[in-house]
């Protein structure tokens, strides 16, 4: 019995089988592992949550937001400010609240921009909030910043993991809900989705606030593994550049493509960042450059490409000698 | 009973009016023309009846509610559906898909996802797509995906279907295939209002015939009464008599 | 009062001409191409530290541009042959295209920065030039105020002319137009294209040999001045050059104004909350079209 066949048969069983791989392999990597290979996971997985977050709006309906380092960044100040008051595991699904609030208010004033418009709109706001929280917390409250009170990693661990499983649940079943496939038309054809009864602008603020909501828990849970936070650190552009690069890398059109490119990145971007930082950039654009013009359905995209040539090429082998029959016999 | 009527209707686009002052009405179960050169206004009357561009002023009302002010999707789910000049299917789906959408969105109730799939098959069905429900749309054919447009409209419920140039780009085979489709649907019931070019089709199975120019009515009545209108002769079908077709 | 303001609006105007400098090459880029060019900014550090390095050479920076100015066009002409143009021709919707050119543009600009950085490091440069003071109506200038308004100013009606103008002028505003009827009519579209996009650059380069002499610049500079220019596109009109000169005025007198009567530190804020309610109130600018 050859490979493909194989694979397509077991699909499922062999998917749930990776994936307890998987969880097994999380779960225990504290027992084994150095507390800095805990922490890279921690960052890799955070890269997930925001990657999956992000395609679940602007992978389907081609709004391109800029935003979720808004979003991130308004979950490490709730933790901030909340994290005397507050356990920990309470603060989580409000940053979580938080975020799906002003995501609420930013996707109704917002979404009725043209694609472009709302790009720029998005990534606008994100060093807007930068820049006013900089200038209160310097000149009316006297703050330089926030020290956050660190949490053991292994538990920061199993909590983004958590929330990894939580955000890609929601994506699954977004995606196959009757939203899902409203969102879907929307990146369709706007205008013909809004004729054919859907109520465009509340299905994408939802779905848009819905997104945001997981981006804020994330920035809670990292909160405490960065120690001192403050407006430029907690805003930073790239937490929105590296989740829509990760996404496009992957491939938005897939859900497995989105994670592949997340963990691929977020594994890159933390062991080479620190050592080759300039040069780690220059790759990084470099690779985006690559990907868009190459492979604009991402990783994700080649997968169908590879298996009709393996699969091809698996047949080739087993005709081997014999003859192949004429067309026009 | 007059399904649609419009009194008034005026579209401006900074200084220049589109539509103007245009009375008219849709009787049910008819099929009405709607013709002018180009440029005439009629994508825009479409546009204005299904609120994807607002009214400057005038008043349009289908069963006699008033339609000024609503928004497309819940004009949709009254009962008033289209298809549009540039063919706007969703390309990131498949035909089933698009159809699809049609029926779990485009009436008012909810929609359950057994009942959506059915009345997705039966609209494609209808319009002889069946086959090809699983292929992607970008590998059809204009003419079927003209088709599928129809079958998403369908599958929302109307009762008023507005067709723009659905015949636009087709051959001369093709355009009869469509000139039946749209009687069949018009013997289901529904009412029918078409934009069109292709003098054959519209003279051929609409009741009455519209006539637009520079965004004002110029001519209503019967096919035979308008082809022989002397105004509209002259600045339409003047050309198309000659061009012979 | 007066005196405080008149002055900070005079030296608006001389900062806001360099803004719409910076402005009219972009928009030229999106009117033409349907790219924004999130890498302006880097080309306005290139040509800002390209006029820098020229100057320890001995290169007069009024002089730099002549040499920096056909290096940037030609970069600028060569990404849009190769990277936009293969990007356009491979995007299943204009919608996609406008998209990926700008997640495109993104990585450009970081492959842009960071070469530059390898080659130069990241530090401050100082590049003042005619940094001296000048008296005119009992108000004190910089001279470098007052010689790049000039400039700036001379260029801009120069770019204008040449748009309303000459022939070569008539094809580019036929195809920010309508690229399809253009190329019906004889032009050579991609020509057209990868002209106006070099055109751009060049213009960004010349705002940076401007700013250079009057700031110090680094390799990390690129990145604020791709925001004001985009602010100041969007304001005038995304496409219309004359408007994004005149955009360009305005923001440069109301950040004088805002650092000069309020807190320099709100200048930046100040212009993104522009953005924003500009994008809202009116997306298309003050003299854009759709």
């Amino acid at each position: 019995m050859d490979i493909t066949r194989f694979i397509s048969t077991h699909r499922k069983l062999l998917l749930v089988g990776f994936l307890v791989l998987i969880l097994i392999f999380i779960i225990t990597l504290p027992l084994y592992a150095a507390e800095s290979d805990v922490r890279v996971l921690t960052t890799v997985l955070m890269y997930v949550v925001l990657a999956v977050s992000w395609a679940i709006f602007s992978g389907t309906a081609g709004y391109m937001s800029l935003a979720p380092a808004a979003f991130f960044g308004l979950g490490i100040y709730t933790m901030a400010l909340l994290q005397k008051e507050l356990p920990f595991f309470l603060i989580i699904p409000i940053g979580g609240l938080v975020s799906f609030a002003f995501a609420l208010l930013v996707g109704l004033v917002t979404l009725r921009l043209r694609g472009i418009y709302f790009a720029i709109f998005t990534f606008g706001l994100v060093v807007f909030m930068t820049e006013i929280i900089q200038f209160l917390e310097t000149r009316l409250w006297q703050r330089h910043g926030w020290q956050i009170i660190p949490i053991d990693s292994e538990i920061l661990l199993y909590t983004i993991f958590g929330l990894v499983v939580v955000t890609v649940l929601a994506a699954y079943f977004i995606r196959r809900s009757r939203y899902g496939l409203a969102l879907l038309s929307i990146g369709g054809n706007e205008e013909a989705a809004e004729h054919m009864g859907i109520n465009t602008t509340r299905t994408k603020v939802l779905i848009f606030a819905i997104s945001s909501a997981f981006m804020g828990a994330a920035g809670v849970i990292t909160a405490p593994s960065l120690v001192y936070v403050n407006a430029n650190i907690a805003f930073s552009l790239f937490y929105s550049f590296m989740p829509i690069l990760m996404a496009v890398f992957g491939g938005m059109g897939q859900l497995y493509g989105v994670i592949v490119g997340a963990l691929i990145f977020g594994y890159l971007e933390k062991t080479l960042r620190a050592q080759l930082y300039s040069y780690f950039m220059l790759g990084f654009g470099i690779i985006l450059v690559a990907v868009i013009l190459f492979l604009p359905n991402g990783i994700a995209g080649l997968v169908p490409m590879l298996q009709d040539k393996l699969g091809g090429v698996i047949r080739r082998l087993r005709k081997g000698g014999q003859e192949e029959p004429h067309a026009n016999t | 009973m007059r399904i649609l009527e419009g009194q008034g209707v005026t579209k401006y686009f900074g200084g220049l009016a589109a539509v103007s002052n245009v009375d008219f009405h849709v009787d049910q179960g008819e099929i009405l023309g709607l013709i002018g050169p180009n440029g005439a206004g009629k994508t825009t009357l479409f546009n204005l009846i299904s609120a994807a561009l607002p009214i400057s002023s005038g008043e349009i009302r289908f069963k006699g509610q008033k339609l000024n002010g609503l928004k497309p999707h819940q004009i949709c789910q009254m009962g008033v559906s289209r298809t549009f000049q540039e063919t706007k299917v969703f390309a990131n789906m498949p035909v089933f898909q698009n159809v699809l959408v049609g029926a779990f969105f485009g009436s008012s109730n909810h929609v359950s996802g057994a009942d959506a799939a059915r009345e997705a098959s039966q609209a494609l069905e209808f319009v002889g797509l069946s086959a090809m429900s699983a292929t992607p749309i970008n590998d059809l054919t204009l003419a079927n995906q003209k088709r599928v447009e129809v079958a998403r409209a369908l599958a929302t419920k109307p009762e008023l279907l507005l067709l723009d140039e659905l015949m636009a780009g087709l051959t001369p085979t093709e355009v009869g295939e469509a000139m039946e489709l749209v009687t069949k649907i018009r013997d289901t019931g529904i009412t029918i209002f078409m934009v069109e070019h292709v003098m054959k089709a519209i003279m051929g199975i609409s009741a009455r015939v519209m006539v637009l120019n520079h965004g004002e009515k110029i001519a209503e009545g019967t096919p035979q009464e308008v082809v022989v209108n002397e105004t509209v002769i002259e600045i339409y079908l003047g050309e198309e008599a000659h061009a012979g077709s | 009062m007066a005196e405080r303001i008149l002055p900070l609006i005079i030296v608006g105007i001389f900062q806001g001409s360099v803004y719409g400098l910076l402005a009219m090459g972009l928009s030229l880029q999106y009117g033409v191409c349907r790219v924004l060019n999130i890498t302006h900014g880097e080309f306005v550090m290139l040509g800002a530290v390209l006029t820098f390095t020229l100057s320890l050479s001995g290169i007069n920076p009024l002089l730099a541009p002549v040499i920096i100015g056909p290096l940037l066009f030609g970069l600028g002409f060569l990404l849009q042959a190769t990277l936009f143009r293969g990007l356009k021709a491979r995007a299943p919707s204009p919608a996609a295209f406008e998209g990926n050119a700008l997640l495109a543009a993104f990585g450009v600009m970081y492959v842009i920065q960071y070469i530059a950085r390898i080659r130069w490091g990241g530090r401050l440069m100082p590049s003042y030039y005619l940094a001296d003071i000048v008296s005119f109506l009992g108000m004190d200038f910089v001279k470098n105020q007052i010689v790049t308004f000039a400039i700036a100013l001379a260029l801009g009606v120069a770019v204008y002319l040449f748009l309303s103008r000459s022939r070569m002028g008539r094809a580019i505003r036929a195809t920010a137009e309508d690229p399809g009827t253009a190329g019906l009519m004889g032009v050579n579209t991609n020509m057209i294209l990868a002209f106006s996009f070099g055109l751009g650059a060049l213009l960004a380069g010349t705002a940076g040999t401007l700013v250079s002499m009057k700031t110090a610049v680094s390799t990390s500079m690129g990145f604020s001045n791709t925001v004001i220019a985009l602010i100041v596109v969007v304001l005038g009109g995304l496409g219309s050059v004359p408007g994004s000169f005149v955009a360009g005025i305005l923001i440069g007198i109301v950040s004088m104004l805002v650092a000069g009567l309020w807190e320099p530190v709100l200048t930046v804020p100040v212009y993104y909350a522009m953005l924003m309610v500009l994008l809202l109130v009116r997306p298309t600018g003050i003299l854009g079209k759709k």
